[in-house]
C-alpha cells in the first residue's frame, strides 16, 4: 500500500502557517454535535482533551490509573526544549529542528519535525500562564539549562520534576473542562479494542477497572495518546501500568505500526540489584551537565572504592572519544559506549554493569549548596535506593530502556491509516527518529495535544458534521465487545502453572539480551523463535487468578503481557529487516571503527507493518523520507 | 530477611474486610516495599490464592499512586518517602509487618488495600486552575516572577496528590492538599485574577467531599512524602478569610 504522508506543499517554514490558514474548520455549533474519545491522559492526552473541549467538542477521556494526574509523563525529571533562544547563545527554530533531526538519525520527517520546533514557543508561553512553575533567574526570568546532543541552553525545567509540573498544569486544564461539562472523565478505565463502521474509528470497548465491566462508547473519532512500550523488556523506566494494548489492538485492527525497533535507552539509570526488581530508575541526563562519565582504566581496578583510584588511573571515556559533546553526547551514543567500556570489562559493580558518574569536580568548583539546588531531589533519590551518598561518592549508573521511537503511523495530520484514528505523544512513531534527543518528549507530547492535533483532527471532523451521534448498538460494537469478552475468559480458563509475571519477565530477558542495545542477525532469528514458543506456553500454562467481574489487577497484567508477546515479535522483524545502524538500532554486523553505520541508499524509508495475523509474517510498507532542506551526514559528535 | 505480614483484606467496598496473616521469606534488604508485596503476590499465586490488591504505577516517588498504612504510618516510618521508594533495609528481619489501606470516609476502600480518591480530583475541578484557553497565552517571559516567589509556588505545586495526609490525619482533612493547590497558584502572578474565587469554591468541595476541618495537629505534614509545609494551611487560612470578607463570591 502507498503510504500518503500528507505532508503540505511549500517552503519549510511556510508548511504550517498555510496549513493553517486554508485547512478546513468545525464551525462552534457544530462542534457541540462532534464527539471524541481520547484514549490516555498524559502531556499528550490531557492537553488535547482540554484543548479540544474548549474548542467545544464533546470530549470523553480515558485513563488506567485512579486520576489523570497519575499518567506517567509525571515521572519525567529533567525539562522541555524549547526554541525561545532566551540565553542568546545563537538558538532558533531552525537550529532545534535541525538538532532534532540530527538527534534522530535522519530518520524523522522534516515537515513534522519542523512543526514541532515552532510549537514549542508557544508551549512554554501556554504553560507559563497556566501558572507553571518553572525555574527563574533573580531577575524574575525564566532559566534553562543545556541536555544532551546540543550546544545551546534551550532546556527549560522546574527542579527535577519538570514532567510532573507540566502534567499539572495539563491535568488542571483539563479538571476544568472536565467541571464545565465539556469533558467527561473515565479513571480506572482501559480500553481494550476499537470498534470500526464502515472502516472509520467510530469507539471503543473499556473496562472499568473496578467493576470489571464492558463498556461501549461511541465517538466520530478516536485519538491514542496511550504512550510507548518500554515495558515489553520487563525492567524499564516506565511506570508498571504503561502498556501498548491500545496500540496494538488498533494494529491488529489495521493501524501500521511504524519503525517498532526503535527504542531509546537511557545511559544514566540505577543499575540492577536483583532478580526480584521491578523497574529501574532513571536519573536525569541534566546531571550530565555537571557529572563526568567515568571507569577504571585497569580492569584490576573496577571493584576498588573510586577514591583510591588516582585521576591517571581513570578513564573519562565520553571526554576521550567525544571531545566536543564529551559528557553532553546524545543518550544512544551514551549508552552504547556504558556497553562497551563494561564488555572490556572495567564496569564497576560486581556484575559488571555500571560506570560511575562524578560530581566532584563540579562540587569543587561550584559547592555544594549549588550541586544540591540544581539536583537535590534527584541525589535524595539515588540515596534512597542505592543507599550511597552520591555527594560524597560517584553515582553508579548503567543505561536502562526509557522511550520508543517507534508507534503508530500517522501522517502529518497525525492520523493513522485507518481515518478518524488519531494517535499523538510517545504513542506515535512521527518526530524522533531513530533516536529522541533529551527533553523533547515533554515538547512533543504537548505540541501535538495542544496545537497540532486540535486543529489537524478537524479535516476528518469537519465532513462528519451530518453524522448522528455513534449509535452503540451497532453490529460491530456487539462483536467488539463479545471478542474481548472472549479473550478475558480465556485468560482465565487456561489456569496453567505460571505467574503473569514469569512470562513477562521471560519475554524481557529475550528482548534485553537479542533485541536491547546492539542486535544481530542470528540473534534476532534465534529470539523470533523463542517469543513464538513463549507465547504458546502462554496461552497454555498461564494463571490467571480471579473472575472477569471484579477489581482484578492480575488479569489487567495478563491482557497487556498477551500483547507484548505479540509485538516482540514484530519487534525483531523490524529490526531484522533493517539492516543498518542508526540510532538506537544498533546492529552489530554495521559499523564502522565501533560507530553506527547508516545506510541511506537502502534504508532511508520508515518501516509501516500491516498485521497479517498472530505468528504470520507481516507486511512492510515503506514511506520513503524526503529531504529537501537538509543532507543527511554522518552523525558525528567528535 | 523474614517477615511475618498482616494485610488488610476486603474484596470490595461492600465487604466489611479483616486482617489475614502471611508468613513471607526470601525478602532481600534491597528491595523497595512495593517488590516484597510483588513477592508476597507471587507466593499467593503459587498457591492459587487472590493475590492482595494494591494502587502503584512509576515506582519511583512520583505518581501518588501507591498508598498503603504501614505499621500504622502512612506510607511507613521513614521521613519524606513514599511506600514505593521505602525499602525493605529500614526493616528487621524478622518484623510483624501491618499493612492497612488509607482509611477516610471520603475514600471508600475498593479492594484490599486500593480506596477510591476521586474527591481530591473533585477539589481540583472546583477551581485549582487557572482559566486560560490554549492559545490565548501571552509571551512567557512578559511577566517576571520573582525567584524566591516561583520556588516556594514550586514548594507547594510538589504535591504529590497521595492522600497520606488524610490517611494521617485524625479528622480525615485534605487541608494540606488543598492548601498546597492554594498556595501553588496564589504565590504567582498568573494565579491572581481568580485567586479569590478559586480559594472559597475550592474550600467547599473539600467540605462537601466528607474530608473533615483541620485543627492544626500537623500529622499531615509528618507524613508527607513530599515534605510539604503546613505553613501552606495557615496561607490558606488567610488566603480563605481575606476572601470571605472582601470578595462577592457567595460561600
Amino acid at each position: 500500500m502507498k503510504l500518503d504522508s500528507k505532508i503540505p506543499a511549500g517552503r519549510l517554514e511556510e508548511k504550517w502557517e498555510n496549513y493553517r490558514s486554508k485547512c478546513k474548520l468545525v464551525s462552534p455549533a457544530n462542534k457541540r454535535r462532534i464527539d471524541v474519545i481520547v484514549v490516555g491522559s498524559g502531556l499528550a492526552g490531557a492537553s488535547a482533551a482540554a484543548t479540544l473541549g474548549e474548542l467545544g467538542y464533546n470530549v470523553k477521556c480515558f485513563c488506567f490509573q485512579d486520576s489523570p494526574r497519575r499518567a506517567h509523563s509525571i515521572a519525567a525529571q529533567g525539562g522541555i526544549n524549547a526554541a525561545k533562544n532566551y540565553q542568546n547563545d545563537g538558538d532558533s527554530i531552525y537550529r532545534l529542528f535541525y538538532d532534532t533531526l540530527k538527534g534522530g538519525d535522519y530518520r524523522s520527517r522534516e515537515a513534522n519535525v519542523h512543526r514541532l520546533a515552532e510549537a514549542s514557543v508557544q508551549i512554554i508561553d501556554q504553560c507559563v500562564a497556566q501558572g507553571v512553575p518553572f525555574a527563574r533567574e533573580y531577575g524574575g526570568l525564566l532559566a534553562n539549562r543545556s541536555f544532551g546532543g546540543v550546544q545551546v541552553s534551550r532546556t527549560f525545567y522546574a527542579r527535577g520534576q519538570t514532567g510532573q509540573q507540566l502534567l499539572l498544569g495539563a491535568y488542571s486544564a483539563l479538571s476544568r473542562q472536565i467541571a464545565s461539562g465539556s469533558v467527561k472523565m473515565y479513571n480506572r478505565h482501559e480500553m481494550l479494542d476499537v470498534v470500526l463502521i464502515d472502516g472509520k474509528a467510530r469507539g471503543i470497548i473499556a473496562r472499568n477497572l473496578i467493576t470489571g465491566e464492558l463498556e461501549r462508547h461511541g465517538a466520530h473519532a478516536v485519538v491514542l495518546a496511550t504512550g510507548g512500550y518500554s515495558n515489553v523488556f520487563f525492567l524499564s523506566t516506565n511506570a508498571m501500568g504503561s502498556n501498548v494494548t491500545a496500540a496494538w489492538k488498533v494494529h491488529r485492527k489495521g493501524a501500521f505500526f511504524a519503525n517498532p525497533c526503535f527504542t531509546q535507552i537511557h545511559p544514566t539509570c540505577i543499575p540492577v540489584t536483583g532478580g526480584y526488581q521491578s523497574k529501574l530508575t532513571l536519573m536525569s541526563e541534566s546531571l550530565r551537565n555537571d557529572g563526568r562519565v567515568w571507569v577504571p582504566k585497569k580492569k584490576e581496578d573496577r571493584l576498588k572504592p573510586p577514591h583510591q583510584i588516582p585521576e591517571e588511573d581513570r578513564d573519562y571515556y565520553l571526554e576521550r572519544m567525544y571531545p566536543a559533546f564529551g559528557n553532553l553526547v546524545p543518550r544512544d551514543i551514551a549508552s552504547r559506549a556504558a556497553k562497551v567500556v563494561c564488555d572490556e570489562g572495567r564496569g564497576v559493580v560486581k556484575s559488571g554493569y555500571a560506570v560511575y558518574l562524578d560530581f566532584s569536580d563540579a562540587i569543587k568548583r561550584l559547592g555544594k549548596s549549588v550541586i544540591a539546588s540544581r539536583y537535590g531531589n534527584l541525589f535524595d533519590m539515588y540515596q534512597r535506593i542505592a543507599d550511597d551518598n552520591p555527594y560524597e561518592t560517584p553515582m553508579k549508573i548503567f543505561p536502562a530502556v526509557h522511550y520508543t521511537m517507534g508507534g503508530l503511523w500517522v501522517d502529518y495530520d497525525l492520523s493513522t491509516n485507518i481515518p478518524g484514528l488519531y494517535a499523538i505523544g510517545e504513542a506515535n512513531f512521527s518526530d524522533h527518529g531513530a533516536n529522541r534527543l533529551g527533553a523533547s518528549a515533554l515538547m512533543q507530547g504537548l505540541a501535538d495535544g495542544y496545537f497540532v492535533l486540535p486543529v489537524t483532527i478537524a479535516q476528518f471532523l469537519a465532513d462528519e458534521i451530518r453524522t448522528p451521534p455513534i449509535n452503540t448498538e451497532h453490529e460491530a460494537f456487539k462483536e467488539a465487545e463479545s471478542q474481548v469478552g472472549q479473550q478475558l475468559d480465556r485468560l482465565l480458563n487456561i489456569k496453567g502453572n505460571k505467574s503473569v509475571d514469569d512470562y513477562h519477565m521471560a519475554l524481557g530477558k529475550i528482548m534485553w539480551d537479542k533485541c536491547g542495545m546492539a542486535r544481530n542477525k542470528q540473534g534476532l532469528i534465534q529470539a523470533r523463535k523463542e517469543i513464538q514458543a513463549l507465547r504458546n506456553e502462554f496461552w497454555q500454562n498461564v494463571y490467571v487468578p480471579g473472575t472477569q467481574n471484579e477489581f482484578n489487577p492480575e488479569l489487567e497484567k495478563a491482557g497487556r503481557v498477551a500483547d507484548y508477546l505479540e509485538l516482540g515479535e514484530l519487534m525483531v522483524i523490524d529490526a531484522l529487516n533493517r539492516e543498518e545502524s542508526c540510532g538506537g538500532h544498533f546492529r552489530e554486523e554495521f559499523t564502522d571503527n565501533g560507530e553506527a553505520l547508516r545506510d541511506d541508499e537502502n534504508f532511508n524509508f520508515v518501516s509501516a507493518w500491516e498485521f497479517t495475523g498472530t505468528g504470520n509474517d507481516p507486511i512492510l510498507n515503506k514511506e520513503a523520507l524526503v529531504y529537501e532542506n537538509i543532507k543527511p551526514s554522518t552523525r558525528s559528535y567528535k | 530477611m523474614k517477615f511475618t505480614l498482616k494485610v488488610w483484606r476486603q474484596k470490595n467496598a461492600k465487604d466489611t474486610g479483616q486482617f489475614e496473616t502471611y508468613n513471607i521469606s526470601e525478602v532481600e534488604n534491597e528491595m523497595s516495599f512495593l517488590e516484597m508485596m510483588d513477592v508476597l503476590n507471587q507466593q499467593l499465586i503459587k498457591e492459587k490464592k487472590d493475590p492482595v490488591a494494591f494502587d502503584h504505577d512509576c515506582r519511583e516517588g512520583i505518581c501518588g499512586m501507591c498508598s498503603m498504612v504501614i505499621n500504622g504510618h502512612p506510607h511507613g516510618h521513614q521521613k519524606a518517602t513514599t511506600t514505593c521508594q521505602l525499602h525493605m533495609r529500614s526493616f528487621k528481619d524478622g518484623d510483624t509487618i501491618v499493612i492497612e489501606p488509607w482509611r477516610a470516609k471520603a475514600f471508600p476502600i475498593l479492594r484490599d488495600l486500593a480506596v477510591d480518591r476521586s474527591a481530591l480530583d473533585n477539589i481540583i475541578q472546583a477551581g485549582g486552575y487557572v482559566s486560560v484557553n490554549t492559545g490565548s497565552a501571552p509571551e512567557a517571559n512578559a511577566v517576571p516572577v520573582p525567584q524566591d516567589m516561583a520556588e516556594k509556588a514550586m514548594d507547594a505545586a510538589e504535591c504529590i496528590g497521595c492522600g497520606a495526609c488524610v490517611a494521617a490525619c485524625k479528622n480525615s482533612s485534605a487541608m494540606l492538599f488543598l492548601s498546597a493547590k492554594v498556595s501553588h497558584l496564589a504565590l504567582l502572578p498568573q494565579g491572581q485574577p481568580e485567586r479569590k474565587k478559586r480559594v472559597i469554591s475550592m474550600m467547599k468541595a473539600h467540605d462537601e467531599a466528607g474530608f473533615g476541618s483541620c485543627t492544626n495537629t500537623g500529622a499531615c505534614e509528618a507524613y508527607c512524602p513530599k515534605g510539604i509545609s503546613i505553613t501552606n494551611i495557615a496561607r490558606l487560612n488567610r488566603e480563605f478569610l481575606s476572601a470571605a470578607l472582601t470578595s462577592e463570591y457567595e460561600l
